[in-house]
């Protein structure tokens, strides 16, 4: 069934499959007729059958078959329709010997099958046949977990059925799948011996250790060890990992937004399940909404904007803010397990003389993101403070220490597999390593007493040496290691600081607002780590060899981002722009916008059909009946809801269209600087 | 001969090709003589078939064994007329050293029940030349084979540890280490891409999957040491994949250094035949009823051809030209005289000297064929298995696992009841061993024999059965057994072709080899068994792979 080589027609075949396609003409036309006819006599369902025979894939065929058979099941007594059912099953059966990886044919016996009266004695019979010639064959065990749900054989007992194939031939993907599946019930169901999961990871670890050790170039078992390590590392429970601002932090505006980040997606977040307090007085003019959500409408962060009433505003006075969710119901993960509870609380600090000069300062005059504008940042000043204290308070929100078994057990993979890589140049081996240290480390970050990240060297060397070996998965790897890279920057105070600066010339009185931090030159491909980069506002990735900002939405604060000479495609990869109401400055120059026919990123951006931007009719209004700005709706849809006032695209191809760059100061009315010139 | 019956005449008296004894070698002979179209006449003085490589019941067999002494023909030459000369010939044995012991009398009740072979332990490999010749052939289709299901390895501790042959076993294993298991299967990945690279004509050596030839050159043992595999995992390969007969450690004085080219043939064939058949799981078949099946299979496959058998006709003399000392014909024991253009021997025959005749060189005809060495063989019919739930199995003792100077290995196949070889309940063991000589042969026999079973004095075993049931550690109650030294006579070329006689392997590569070679000193313009023209049979038989093979 596998690994067999193709080989090419013959004349003789080809003059047989002429003859064939022939006959399979006449047939279809003559069952079509049928068909339409609504005609369900013996003849024209032997016909039929003579067809599925023929080609087993056509649906309509089979289509036809299920409504000749509820015909005639309103009509017959139970021993006819016993006869049709058994008629029915042996069509299929004829179907599946000639293609037994026929979906029409898979989904005709289950549908059978379901309307009951038929023995699954048979089916497991047939099963077992099928399994054997194509032990891999996923329609057979598709249609295994079908029947043994019906016949309801025991998981455990299927179980031991994965284990034997495995044992005939652990190069068997749809087995190890099954496998992962079964244990999943098992688990669910709390059966005996398989819940808590501890009790069945230890020896499936060294179940499939035996797969990986005798061959390591075979993948099948590796994708068996990933699920189990993501059995081991995953949390139950989604769990709040950071927000802005943070706990026990001071604010001095009276609006700000409010951002939650949790550990996976979550629904539910909402004023019934978030409860805000001002001052002990329950708040209830706030709207909760994701950002960027994904098809289930689950985010991972979420976004509220606050303003202190305006009755509040006549002195400098403290408040006191407390956030939290305390029930245990509301904010709930994908797989419905909700959120454990959380809360924090900050102090806005209202002061009558507030004023809003620093803003407008921003708009006159151009903002300059070189070297040249920056000062080291002085390790004793209150940014460091700033930052100590930010980051560990981050860390108290993430979850308690992990129970000994998980890390022991990770401890103990990461021997195994240490030892497998010094007798075997193993690339997954290698890959497998690196998310083992790294599920290590992320687990023993909450025990502050081991300083954190212990094995993010070995890590990024581990990825930097896959990029080498492994040419083919070149971009996977460089992404890996830019994620890895952020995790460890953000760990820590020390690594953190060397990559902020200080504006010279600002007279922010904003510890964050003063203050850059600049990932340039690092030839990262992807960024991570956002949930312990809430406070920047200032941003400077320029140099790197970004292909996606995903996630960056999360900076809500982010007033000046630099996106210069990277390797972004398209408007479409620019989608997390559009949730950046605060962004006023950005450079976007040399990349490779507009250059590539082929988009990528298209799956991120909404498309002028659906209607889903809350500015979407101003876009009729800026086209003002040109049609050739239809093509710019990409580039309207990020910045159409953003008041941007200085902006660089240069040195990409979209930005050699004079039309568009027309269409973009329209677009852009607050535009006071467009790639180095001031706009009148 | 109570009832001597008279040996029937035989018509015609003319045959192109006279063969005596009915051994494997012989019957594949005259089943290819036979094909190639030849008048053959088949004799054999035995009432059964197979000869040396027969199965027969428990007192047939003791007395093959022992009647196997000189015969007591009259010696020398006598003239004949038509310008003939008759040399007598004589038998000889090719056992020796025979022990039989009967624990329990019981035993011998079954004797009819029992198919012990002569030359045990043998077993085909799925995918060996005996498999492809019965298909060839069409032989085939007279026998059946089972699987062997399991093929053991004793280490130094005399566990008997499941043999890790193929990847799905490696994985399964749960004695080796995860290092060792590595080092296995890529090793099984080296030699699998070496043979890939082979056959697609890939010479270059700079690929590092293909053996270089100087490492194909080099003793098998020392290359498998070179790439680094520890000495449990060479062990399992040299003796119990690739089946190496002696010590490959022991440097100089090693009989037989296997070269890593004839290694890496032999692990090969081994996992070749791993899944060659759909319902044979392992590499090891076995015929149903025993080894003497086979040719039998051959020996039908011939008469279909037109061959003419006789047995029961002991041959008494040779027929030489009186003038130009040639073969002519034989004599038979009715006194009949048929005459051929050639004539083909089993191992037994040698001609008496003739100190009164030295016009008639004898040797000019005929070549007793060369001793080339000793092997101990053991049967032994026991209640029990080795393993528990094991019907049938392969176990290697590799040199020195059972005692410090053991310089050869030693191989014992068990057979149960479902290969049709004995009552069930009982187990057949095969024991062989090369050897020097019989002390040293005995010692292998009964170093496994006292470290495998029991025997139990009281003669009342009835009992135990039950015991064996639940306990492991049981070993099996030997209840009769027969150990002797055989001759290994290779087969010889002379104008008078003599057969060899049963050697030391497990299977049957190296007899079917010199077994062609005689056909075609023979026959030099005919084919060994020319590919039938009827190919969709042929085609058919490999694809649906039914070699008679039942599951």
């Amino acid at each position: 069934m596998h690994g067999r080589p193709r080989k090419s027609a013959t004349p003789v075949d080809e003059n047989a499959s002429a003859l064939k396609a022939a006959e399979l003409r006449s047939l279809q036309s003559q069952f079509l007729l049928n068909h339409h006819n609504n005609i369900y006599t013996k003849e024209a369902l032997e016909l039929n059958a003579k067809l599925i025979e023929a080609n087993p894939e056509f649906m309509t065929a089979w289509n036809y078959r299920k409504l000749a058979f509820e015909q005639s099941q309103s009509e017959a007594d139970s021993d006819r329709i016993q006869a049709i059912i058994d008629e029915e099953l042996r069509v299929v059966e004829i179907a599946l010997r000639k293609n037994f990886k026929s979906y029409g044919a898979w989904h005709h016996r289950k549908w059978v099958i379901s309307k009951g009266n038929s023995s699954t004695e048979r089916e497991l019979k047939l099963l077992n046949l099928f399994q054997k010639l194509d032990t891999r064959n996923f329609h057979a065990w598709n249609y295994r977990r079908f029947i043994t749900g019906l016949k309801n054989i025991s998981d455990e007992k299927e179980l031991q059925y994965t284990t034997d194939m495995i044992n005939d031939n652990f190069s068997n993907y749809s087995a190890w799948h099954n496998r992962s599946v079964l244990l999943s019930h098992l688990l669910e169901k709390k059966v005996e011996g398989y819940f808590p999961k501890e009790m069945f990871l230890k020896e499936e670890y060294e179940f499939v250790r035996n797969a990986v050790f005798t061959d390591p170039d075979d993948q099948s078992g590796w994708f068996y060890h990933l699920w189990l390590l993501d059995q081991t590392v995953k949390v139950d429970t989604p769990v709040l990992v950071s927000s802005w601002p943070t706990h026990g932090s001071e604010i001095t505006k009276t609006t700000f937004p409010i951002i939650l980040c949790f550990n996976e997606p979550v629904e539910g977040v909402s004023l019934h399940a978030v409860s805000l307090q001002i001052e002990n007085d329950l708040f209830k003019n706030v709207t909760w909404s994701p950002l960027s959500t994904n098809k289930f409408n689950h985010g991972q962060t979420w976004l509220t904007h606050l303003t202190i009433p305006q009755a509040e505003l006549n002195s400098s006075k403290i408040f006191q803010v407390k956030i939290s969710s305390e029930s245990r119901q509301g904010i709930i993960s994908l797989s419905g397990v909700p959120c454990r509870p959380w809360s924090f609380t900050f102090t806005v600090l209202v002061s009558a003389s507030h004023d809003l000069q620093n803003v407008e300062e921003h708009s006159l005059r151009r903002i300059s993101v070189t070297d040249e504008s920056f000062v080291k940042v002085d390790v004793n000043s209150n940014v460091a403070d700033f930052l100590k204290s930010y980051l560990e308070v981050t860390s108290d929100y993430e979850q308690p220490a992990p129970s000994k078994w998980k890390s022991e057990m990770i401890a103990s993979e990461i021997e195994q597999y240490r030892e497998l890589l010094t007798w075997a140049e193993c690339k997954i081996g290698k890959l497998t390593l690196a998310r083992l240290l790294m599920a290590y480390d992320a687990m023993m970050s909450s025990d502050i007493s081991i300083a954190p990240m212990t094995h993010v060297d070995e890590v990024l060397q581990l990825y930097s040496e896959l990029m080498k070996l492994d040419p083919t998965h070149y971009r996977y790897y460089k992404d890996e290691y830019s994620l890895v890279f952020l995790k460890q920057v953000t760990s820590c105070k020390e690594s953190l600081m060397k990559y902020c600066w200080q504006y010279k010339e600002s007279n922010s009185s904003d510890i964050t607002g003063s203050m850059c931090l600049r990932l340039n030159s690092l030839s990262l491909s992807q960024i991570g780590s956002f949930e312990r980069l809430l406070w920047v506002q200032s941003l400077d990735l320029s140099h790197n060899q970004l292909h996606s900002i995903e996630g960056l939405e999360a900076l809500q604060l982010l007033s000046c981002l630099n996106l210069s000479h990277n390797n972004l495609s398209s408007f479409t990869a620019l989608d997390p722009l559009r949730f950046l109401k605060s962004l006023r400055v950005l450079d976007l120059s040399y990349n490779e916008i507009g250059a590539h026919t082929v988009d990528t990123r298209r799956y991120l951006c909404s498309s002028p059909l659906s209607h889903t931007l809350d500015y979407d009719k101003k876009f009729e209004e800026v086209a003002n009946g040109d049609e050739t700005v239809v093509n710019f709706w990409e580039a309207y849809s990020i910045f159409g809801g953003l008041n941007i006032t200085q902006l660089d695209i240069m040195g990409n191809a979209a930005a050699v269209n004079e039309r568009f760059m027309l269409f973009l100061v329209k677009l852009l009315p607050g535009l006071k600087w467009l790639d180095g010139e001031e706009l009148h | 001969m109570a009832e001597t019956e008279p040996y029937p005449p035989i018509d015609p008296t003319n045959f192109d090709l006279i063969v005596i004894g009915t051994g494997l070698p012989e019957s594949i002979i005259a089943a290819a003589a036979s094909t190639a179209g030849k008048s053959v006449l088949h004799l054999d003085p035995n009432p059964h078939y197979g000869s040396h490589y027969s199965s027969l019941s428990l007192l047939d067999l003791t007395s093959f064994l022992t009647s196997q002494t000189l015969n007591p023909q009259n010696s020398g030459t006598e003239d004949a007329p038509d310008h003939t000369t008759a040399v007598n010939v004589i038998t000889r044995t090719i056992y020796s050293d025979i022990e039989i012991c009967c624990y329990d009398d019981s035993v011998t009740e079954h004797s009819r029940k029992l198919n012990l072979d002569v030359a045990g332990p043998r077993v085909l490999f799925c995918a060996d030349a005996a498999v492809d010749l019965l298909l060839k052939s069409s032989a085939n289709q007279y026998v059946e084979f089972k699987n062997i299901d399991a093929s053991y390895v004793c280490d130094g501790n005399g566990e008997l540890v499941s043999v890790p042959d193929s990847k799905s076993a490696v994985f399964k294993d749960r004695t080796l280490k995860y290092s060792e298991k590595n080092q296995l299967n890529s090793f099984f990945k080296l030699v699998q891409g070496h043979l890939e690279a082979v056959r697609a004509g890939d010479s270059g050596g700079d690929d590092g999957r293909i053996v270089s030839n100087e490492d194909l050159d080099s003793p098998f043992g020392v290359f498998l040491e070179k790439i680094k595999l520890p000495p449990k995992i060479k062990s399992i390969i040299l003796y119990a994949i690739a089946m190496v007969d002696y010590d490959q450690d022991a440097g100089e004085s090693c009989k037989d250094v296997l070269s890593t080219r004839e290694g890496i043939d032999r692990l090969a064939l081994y996992h070749s035949s791993v899944g060659r058949f759909p319902n044979a799981l392992g590499a090891l078949i076995y015929p149903m009823y025993g080894q003497g099946e086979l040719p039998q299979a051959f020996c039908r496959r011939a008469a279909v051809k037109g061959c003419l058998y006789v047995l029961r006709m002991p041959v008494i003399s040779f027929l030489l030209n009186k003038d130009s000392g040639d073969y002519k014909g034989v004599k038979l024991i009715s006194g009949q005289e048929i005459t051929s253009n050639k004539l083909v021997v089993d191992p037994s025959f040698i001609l008496t000297s003739s100190p009164s005749e030295s016009v008639h060189d004898v040797s000019k005809v005929f070549d007793a064929g060369r001793v080339s060495g000793k092997l101990a063989r053991c049967i032994c019919i026991t209640k029990g298995s080795i393993k528990p739930d094991t019907s049938s199995c392969l176990v290697i003792y590799p040199p020195r696992s059972l005692y410090p100077d053991q310089a050869m290995s030693i191989r014992v196949l068990q057979l149960g009841s479902s290969l049709g070889v004995c009552p069930s309940g009982m187990f057949v063991f095969y024991i062989s061993a090369v050897c020097d000589n019989a002390l040293e042969g005995k010692k292998a026999l009964h170093g496994v024999i006292d470290s495998r079973f029991s025997v139990h004095t009281s003669g009342m075993a009835e009992s135990s059965s039950a015991d064996q049931i639940e306990s492991t550690e049981v070993k099996p109650t030997l209840l009769w057994s027969a150990s002797y030294m055989q001759d290994v006579i290779e087969g010889s070329m002379g104008p008078v072709v003599m057969t060899p006689a049963p050697d030391g392997n497990l299977n049957y590569n190296g007899l079917l080899h010199t077994t062609s070679k005689l056909f075609q000193k023979l026959y030099p313009d005919d084919e060994f068994f020319p590919e039938t023209s009827n190919t969709e049979t042929s085609e058919k038989l490999e694809d649906d792979s039914e070699v008679g093979i039942e599951s």
